[in-house]
């Protein structure tokens, strides 16, 4: 695994290289992702009227390549852009230049430079402040505040207290509303999540957003896609797999096996209250060791993006250490998105949360009855192992899941795979992308990408909204 | 017989104890001496003694409790009193048996649903019944005899928050689903409910049947909302319905109150109301001693309406006494008043302080004249024996307010439209601004705007083009004068005794100015006309061979001409706000005017003939007084003057002023004009606004959708191009050419062009330029 780092590494200072020297080409790959080949993606989109109006209204009419390859799921992308444009263009307690400005927060911490170019282009299409774009020392104190939470959100959001939210909303020059730091806080779980989105699914950067002059030109240097650039070397035309083994044709049977074994074995499965337990701690223990290899050591390179960081290097820590004071377990249903965090975000920032919940529950609940090449299964468990799987990884338990599950139906590949994109996805590689669930569509791995995606969003939410209720009583 | 049983021993007072952990879910047995409170670490059994709660009995015991002691619910049996049910968030229904001889009193364990248990519930005769209600979308009915379900109901769809057996049908019982549905099933047809409906938007936390009527059933949800349906009928009916201020968690009839019941909420709020179902919009009492939310509520008694017992996430325990409660009927206001959009004021109070003979001196009873200016509405409710609200008749009066009485607001729409906020050199915009405001009959406001000219226009300048003007032109003096009377109107009536000998004369030749002032001065096209003004001096001359001739006078001298004898005239009569109105209250506003009234009048007195105001007095000197006075007139609620000058001075005083502050003071001002729909106004406001919030208002909404002229379908990418029929949507009627630019059209007959193809046409036809016949208009 070893192996994989030194090719990136290798790769990324060829690039270097190569950069200093000439003008690079500005596409890693053609299409929309570089995960996925091009026509899988195109034509694959019978989108309804209503999102087509939807587009043609915040895009005119352009779609860029996150729309594309989320549109290989026309319900939830509904769901999805309805959401979106709520939060950045509609009625809203924060100005529209700081809702860009706050993306553009979110997403510099993954280093997600897809997105800051976005919204940097946004941005600056408002006209307002635009020597903000400098860098984050010359945006307001009040905005700079907001960087504390950011880094916690994104990469430990467990550590999230009442003293944070305190000390942002405490009467003073700088302080914010209540309600304006609901929005902030959905924008930055969001653009978190997003970032999350893009990374796990290869989206390419948008080449009409990198041609901007000024100012974004060079946060967006070329072969920047924010992605490992080794994947120069293999590129998506060529469908020719290196990785691919001859024999699993049979992992698919396996995993339907299993589940099958599972659905069967519930019934009679009387697991003790320890044992359950146990299984909660196990898989979280395990999570630990499930590391994308051999990044640890390596220094991110300095990126254009970096101006919108504030402390680069806190960063992702396991919820569970060895051998030291673990934060205490959240429990689920001790505050529930559907019972407690709806209410609270809903009364501070009107119609979010339906939005939202509509967003979660579409995520959650879409299936096609399909697995790879087999109709009519109910795919409701392994969506419910991997949602799980990533609230287990945040330290968020519930009770009435045994954990044991997540362990029979993901491979540790994908563990991997998962773990890397809702955790740290700037680390995400297309060999991570190709390395599960061989058999299966390209589709079905977007769809993947979207559970863990809104997974990590909600749990970033329950942790903050969980402070902020705790603030205010 | 049920009256029978009523207690007769329950006493006590409203009391708490601390419990250990926060709390899921209360119960009472039977007798109502014992409560017991369950949740994620806490399982215990209280006493209910007469001066405090007693730990009776802790249920949790073992070495390392299990997840089936974690209770989201909790249920003593009204028929047993030694079983009770817990619902656990791991998916058990436990039973407890407090009978049973050991440490563990737990009697059974059913494990059949896979998710969270919402709730358990015992039927309320039969013994043996118990109902689950389980995240997993299924409800299970057990036979406490047996090992397992006797039947699973399939709501067919998400969450079951609740499950309530009906008192008075034996087979009956309602469930309310996380989607806003509620079914009532048959314990008899696990197959298929016999009726659903929804009740809400979002999830319904919890139901109750009336424990009387038979087929009330209250649900309370997410969405704020406690509904009483009744099932009575072949349809199911909302007959109540009660806004909360929170999402509701439980809800629970008042025993012998047929239209109470009491509410808790899942979050921010922790008070517990009691409703009167006839009266939805203030609480009949509150109890408010929690400190986190409410989790569960049960009154003691089934058949005693005096106590109420509560646990919270806050670890405490509480018995409230309905005497104890606060009453917010009582603390309310029944008097109402509101104004209306054109000034109207409505007043509703109860009779009786209605019809007492009005007092001397109040200002609002002599604007009451009685007839045709008054609607009364009386309400009559029939009074009702259970009701124990105080039988109230309210009247309802309208003051209408007379034209152009105080109240309106039309000085408001008037100033609005009138004021100039730039396009002209700050002196003129303030002149103009003044007499606007003079011509309103604000004197003080008029007077600040001179006052802000003299502060910071540049020196020199008016005295030496006026008499250049002076000397050019022939009818110049007459209007001079004119605008001379116009500007002290005001001021003459109260200071006549020195002033008026002054202008006599004046006055004598203004007669026949006056008319041309009277018919033409209120023509909306000021500003076209002051462009012209600015051209050039000859140009102004052949204009005045017009008939127009009288009006650019009047525009065109009061920036230049009058500067020197205004002056003499304005500055005495300035501090006259102050002394004439004692009773207002204007002490810092009237203070900074005479301030820097003294200040400038001095040096005028000085050099009359010269500079108005000595080189040596930067205009920086004065920005402290003015800043105070914005924040004055802005107190006032005039905001509209506050930002106008602020617009108006622009860099001249922006610094001064903290960027939050005039944000603020935008935002309200473009509120106001927004709700006068003075979009114009509005948005020029927010064109020149220099914070950078308020000129990104103009950036929401900016998104204009157009359909294909030929197939119809919305437009995407070009404005001119449809992507679907590949047909250029929008060509211009009289060029027929593609429109890319200005698109105008009529909005009767939808056909346009060029915006100036289409202004050329309509000057000489009347038709549209497309043939369709429509007679289209271009304003």
């Amino acid at each position: 695994m070893n192996g994989t780092a030194d090719i990136c590494n290798h790769c990324r200072n060829m690039i270097r290289e190569k950069e200093k020297g000439m003008k690079m080409s500005r596409h890693i790959s053609t299409g929309p992702s570089s995960f996925i080949p091009e026509n899988e993606i195109i034509g694959a989109m019978p989108l309804n009227d209503s999102t087509v109006m939807f587009l043609d209204e915040e895009f005119s009419g352009r779609m860029d390549n996150l729309t594309q390859v989320m549109g290989l799921h026309p319900h939830y992308l509904q769901a999805f852009l309805r959401c979106h444009y709520y939060l950045l263009r509609m009625d809203g307690p924060l100005p529209l230049h700081y809702r860009h400005y706050i993306a553009i927060m979110a997403a510099a911490r993954h280093q997600c430079s897809t997105l800051v170019c976005q919204h940097v282009q946004e941005f600056e299409q408002i006209g307002v402040c635009s020597d903000w774009l400098r860098g984050l020392e010359f945006c307001p104190q009040r905005l700079r505040n907001l960087n504390e939470i950011n880094k916690i959100l994104a990469h430990r959001p467990w550590l999230i207290t009442k003293q944070h939210i305190q000390a942002l909303v405490k009467t003073g020059e700088h302080s914010w509303s209540l309600a304006e730091l609901v929005h902030a806080v959905v924008l930055l779980a969001h653009f978190h999540a997003l970032a999350s989105f893009v990374f796990g699914s290869g989206v390419n950067p948008d080449p009409e957003v990198t041609e901007v002059n000024g100012v974004t030109d060079d946060i967006c240097p070329p072969a920047m896609a924010g992605l490992c650039t080794c994947h120069l070397t293999n590129s998506n035309q060529g469908n020719r797999n290196p990785l691919r083994n001859p024999d699993t044709g049979s992992e698919l049977e396996a995993l339907m096996e299993r589940m099958k074994r599972l659905l069967e074995e519930r019934e009679d499965d009387d697991a003790s209250e320890e044992e359950m337990f146990t299984r909660f701690e196990k898989e979280k223990k395990e999570s630990l060791l499930v590391v994308s290899a051999g990044f640890d050591e390596e220094v991110v390179p300095p990126s254009p993006v970096a101006r919108f960081v504030d402390d680069p290097s806190f960063g992702y820590q396991d919820f569970a250490r060895h051998g030291e004071d673990n934060p205490p377990t959240f429990k689920a249903q001790d505050y529930t998105w559907e019972d407690h965090g709806f209410s609270l975000v809903n009364r501070l920032y009107s119609d979010i949360g339906h939005l939202l919940d509509d967003k979660f529950r579409t995520a959650c609940d879409l299936t096609y009855y399909n697995m790879a090449s087999h109709e009519g299964v109910d795919t409701s468990m392994l969506r419910r192992a991997l949602f799980n799987y990533v609230h287990c990884m945040y330290g968020i338990r519930y009770d009435d899941y045994d954990y044991g599950e997540v362990n029979q139906l993901l491979e540790r590949n994908l563990k991997v795979y998962i773990k890397t994109v809702t955790c740290y996805p700037e680390r995400t590689t297309r060999r991570m992308y190709e390395s599960y669930w061989h058999q299966f569509r390209h589709s079905e791995k977007v769809h993947v990408n979207l559970l863990l995606m809104e997974a990590r969003m909600q749990a970033e939410l329950l942790y903050a909204l969980r402070a902020i209720t705790h603030y205010m009583t | 017989m049920e009256k029978l049983t009523r207690v007769s021993t329950i006493s006590g007072r409203t009391m708490f104890c601390h419990l250990d952990a926060p709390a899921n879910a209360i119960s009472v047995c039977r007798d109502a001496t014992q409560v017991v409170v369950a949740g994620r670490n806490i399982f215990k059994i209280y006493g209910l003694e007469e001066d405090g709660f007693v730990e009776r009995l802790n249920l949790r015991v073992g070495r390392k409790p299990s997840l089936n002691f974690s209770c989201a619910d909790v249920m003593w049996h009204q028929m047993e009193e030694n079983l009770l049910a817990t619902a656990a968030t791991n998916g058990a229904v436990v039973m407890w048996n407090l009978a049973r001889p050991c440490r563990n009193k737990q009697e059974q364990l059913f494990t059949e649903h896979k998710r969270t248990v919402n709730k358990v519930c015992f039927h309320p005769t039969e013994v043996n019944m118990l109902l689950s209600g389980s995240q997993d979308g299924f409800m299970k009915c057990f036979d406490l005899r047996k090992k397992e379900s006797v039947s699973t109901f399939s709501g067919q769809s998400e969450s079951v928050r609740d499950v309530q057996f009906s008192i008075k049908d034996y087979f009956t019982f309602a469930a309310s689903f996380e989607n806003g549905n509620v079914q009532l099933w048959d314990i008899r047809r696990p197959d298929r409910y016999e009726r659903m409906f929804t009740a809400h938007t979002g999830p319904v936390f919890c139901c109750d049947w009336h424990p009387e009527d038979r087929g009330w059933l209250a649900t309370g949800g997410r969405d704020k909302m406690v509904k009483v349906w009744d099932m009575s009928t072949s349809r199911v009916k909302e007959i109540y319905c009660v806004q909360t201020i929170a999402s509701v968690a439980r809800v629970k009839w008042r025993p012998e109150r047929r239209y109470h019941l009491a509410t808790c909420s899942m979050m921010v709020d922790h008070n517990i109301y009691v409703w009167d179902v006839r009266r939805p919009f203030i609480p009949f009492a509150t109890f408010e001693e929690h400190k986190d939310v409410t989790t569960g509520i049960v009154w003691r008694h089934q058949h005693d309406p005096y106590y109420l017992l509560s646990g919270s996430k806050d670890s405490t325990l509480y018995q409230h006494m309905f005497k104890d409660a606060s009453r917010p009927v009582d603390r309310a206001n029944p008097e109402g008043l509101c104004f209306g959009l054109f000034g109207d004021l409505a007043f509703a109070a109860k009779e009786s302080l209605m019809s007492a003979p009005p007092s001397v001196g109040d200002v609002g009873r002599k604007t009451y004249p009685g007839g045709d200016r008054r609607y009364p509405i009386f309400f009559f409710k029939k009074p009702d024996v259970t009701e124990q609200f105080e039988q109230v008749s309210s009247a309802l009066s309208v003051f209408e307010s007379e034209a152009g009485s105080s109240v309106g607001m039309d000085w408001f729409i008037n100033t609005a439209q009138s004021y100039l906020l730039s396009g002209k050199p700050f002196g003129e915009l303030c002149e103009h601004n003044a007499q606007v405001a003079k011509r309103l009959n604000r004197p003080q406001e008029s007077t600040t705007w001179t006052m802000l000219r003299i502060m910071f226009s540049e020196p020199a300048n008016p005295s030496l083009s006026s008499n250049h003007n002076l000397n050019k032109s022939g009818n110049l003096p007459l209007v001079n004068s004119f605008s001379m009377k116009e500007m002290s109107a005001a001021l003459s009536e109260r200071n006549k005794e020195n002033r008026q000998d002054n202008l006599h004369s004046l006055e004598t030749n203004l007669n026949n100015n006056d008319e041309n002032e009277e018919t033409e001065g209120s023509e909306g096209q000021a500003e076209y006309l002051f462009g012209d003004a600015e051209l050039d001096d000859d140009d102004l001359y052949s204009m005045e061979h017009d008939n127009q001739a009288a009006e650019e006078p009047e525009y065109l001298l009061p920036q230049e001409a009058f500067p020197l004898r205004h002056e003499i005239i304005d500055h005495p009569s300035a501090p006259e706000p102050v002394q004439e109105r004692p009773e207002s209250p204007h002490v810092s506003g009237s203070e900074t005017e005479s301030t820097c009234l003294t200040s400038t009048e001095s040096f005028s007195l000085i050099s009359v003939s010269q500079l108005l105001f000595s080189p040596h007095l930067p205009p920086k000197f004065f920005c402290p007084i003015v800043k105070e006075m914005l924040c004055y007139y802005a107190e006032q609620g005039d905001v509209q003057m506050a930002v106008s000058v602020l617009i108006v001075l622009g860099d001249r005083i922006r610094k001064e002023i903290d960027e939050l502050t005039q944000e603020h003071w935008y935002m309200s001002y473009i509120d106001l004009l927004q709700r006068f729909e003075l979009w114009n106004v509005s948005n020029e406001v927010i064109k020149l606004s220099t914070c950078g919030a308020i000129m990104c208002l103009n950036q929401t909404s900016t998104t204009l959708h157009i359909n294909c002229s030929n197939c119809k379908r919305p437009m995407s990418n070009k404005g001119w191009i449809c992507d679907r029929c590949h047909q250029c949507a929008s060509v211009c009627a009289v060029c027929h050419h593609v429109v890319k630019g200005l698109f105008v059209w009529c909005q009767g007959c939808s056909h346009g062009g060029h915006l100036e193809h289409v202004m050329e046409w309509l000057k000489h036809s009347k038709h549209c330029p497309a043939g369709c016949g429509h007679l289209c208009e271009y304003t």
